[in-house]
């Protein structure tokens, strides 16, 4: 199930997110990077108070199309919007989306 | 006394070895890294077993170790910022500092006396006595380090990511001597430094190639690698930055995995001229040389990480694929190469293989496990 979700398909039949799937994708994917406690590493800290200056929707098109000239890639071909939109949710809220 | 009579009563029922090792051999012993539960799974190679846990390291997501000279110790590098001392035959922790927020990666000098601990926050190298663990050096760089390497004579070398640079620090005269070398890049992500402790080779995100420093040189310059790769084709988006070690010399070359790629690239070890690129399933993260250089093992980033190829040196042809299972972390070889170990992170599980028949011969059960570290390594430099 879970590599499955690394695949993209972390969406349940009728397109709502599968939250358990997203939240280890989270952790230990984009954890690669920010660390597996979102606490940083070669990318910045992703908890709540370091995402201030996002909105939901600001940070999902972060999420979905990356930042160019940084490491950060686009996420889009891996993830839905959707999907997207509920990972900006969870980082933006700490883990209550 | 009637609990401790329990607890071996348990352990027994359990079917695990009692604690300590009265023999006290470690020769063919290794620690796993089970990240999420910041544990420590003790095995032993010859017995294809775990033969214990030990617990309370903190967050090891991205955690290494190395080993002393005499292979009882290890040096555990948590993310963050952990120092911690464990005693395999004791399977214990014996020491363990906070010596920093956010952490990556050490080394441990040639002489077993110094580690030495690679640091995003604050940014920098720390260096303890590895008895005690008390602090004996601080080198803050005003950046995110990265590739920390020992080198021969009582020295630890290490690459700035935010400005480009290589440090050479030389405690060979107690407080350390420091060799700046500027222009070796953009964005260096990782570095590994040769057996024999002459050549470090950086990684570089920002920049195209790969940059080598000659450390038998009194100022070493950097020396541009491949250059040109990639210019011709867009990069691919990168989800895991590769992963760059002393593994990666395999009959007088080296096998180094390109970033934002699908392959990986051969370049000569005397001149550094490309001599090959192989293709590959994925994106590569580790490239590793079967310890007599005849295969080379690749792993892949997400999504394509449940997979692992093998090349053929001769050849630089795939000549083998196998598929362990979901997010493939992390490989080692037993130290004269009959078997590999593979972490098997979201099955739970480490494979072992023999790399000859490719034939699957055992399965341990593990929490989350990624980097496998045989003692063997306390004699190599650069692991």
């Amino acid at each position: 199930m879970a590599y499955l979700a690394l695949c993209g398909a972390a969406l349940a039949a009728d397109g709502t997110p599968k939250p358990e799937a997203l939240k280890r994708l989270v952790h230990q994917d984009c954890g690669s990077c920010h660390g597996i406690t979102l606490r940083g590493g070669l990318g910045p800290d992703i908890r709540p108070a370091s995402l201030a200056r996002y909105t939901s929707e600001s940070l999902t098109a972060v999420i979905l199309d990356g930042v160019p000239g940084t490491p950060m890639p686009p996420w889009r071909p891996l993830i839905t919007g959707t999907e997207a939109q509920w990972i900006a949710e969870y980082l933006l809220t700490g883990g209550t989306p | 006394m009637k609990r401790a009579g329990i607890l071996l009563a348990l352990l027994a029922t359990l079917g695990l070895p009692l604690p300590g090792n009265c023999a006290g051999a470690t020769g063919d012993l290794g620690l796993v890294v089970e990240r999420e539960t910041g544990s420590l799974l003790v095995i032993d190679q010859s017995d294809h077993a775990a033969i214990g846990r030990i617990e309370g390291l903190g967050d090891l997501s991205h955690a290494s170790l190395v080993y002393s000279p005499d292979e009882r110790f290890a040096f555990v590098f948590g993310r963050d910022g952990g120092l911690t001392k464990v005693d395999i035959l004791d399977q214990a922790i014996v020491g363990r500092v906070m010596q920093a927020g956010n952490s990556i990666g050490g080394a441990i000098s040639d002489d077993g006396r110094l580690v030495a601990v690679s640091n995003y926050e604050p940014g920098g190298v720390r260096i303890f006595d590895t008895d005690t663990l008390e602090m004996v050096a601080d080198i803050p760089t005003g950046s995110k380090t990265v590739g920390l390497v020992d080198a021969p004579g009582r020295r630890f070398v290490f690459s700035l990511w935010d400005s480009g640079e290589t440090w050479i620090a030389d405690l060979s005269k107690g407080s350390p001597a420091i060799t700046r070398i500027t222009g070796i890049g953009s964005n260096p992500y990782d570095a590994l430094i040769t057996g024999d402790g002459r050549t470090y080779i950086a990684g570089l995100f920002g920049d195209d190639g790969l940059t080598a420093l000659d450390l038998w040189q009194d100022q070493p310059a950097p020396i541009h690698i491949l250059p040109d790769y990639g210019r011709e084709e867009q990069d691919l988006p990168v989800y895991k930055m590769p992963h760059l070690e002393g593994w990666a010399q395999a009959a007088g070359e080296f096998v180094l995995p390109a970033v934002g790629h699908h392959e990986v690239l051969w370049v000569d070890a005397n001149d550094f001229h490309e001599t090959g690129r192989t293709q590959t399933h994925g994106q590569p993260v580790f490239a590793m040389a079967r310890p007599d250089g005849r295969q080379v093992w690749v792993n892949f980033a997400h999504p394509l990480n449940d997979t692992i190829q093998i090349i053929d040196t001769l050849t630089k042809k795939v000549i083998h694929e196998i598929r362990p299972g979901p997010a493939v972390l992390h490989m080692e070889f037993t130290p004269r190469g009959h078997e590999v170990w593979v972490s098997v992170r979201d099955a739970g599980k480490v494979v072992v293989y023999d790399t000859h028949t490719f034939e699957q011969l055992a399965e341990i059960a593990a929490i989350s496990p990624s980097g496998i570290f045989f003692t063997a390594r306390a004699h190599r430099t650069g692991l």
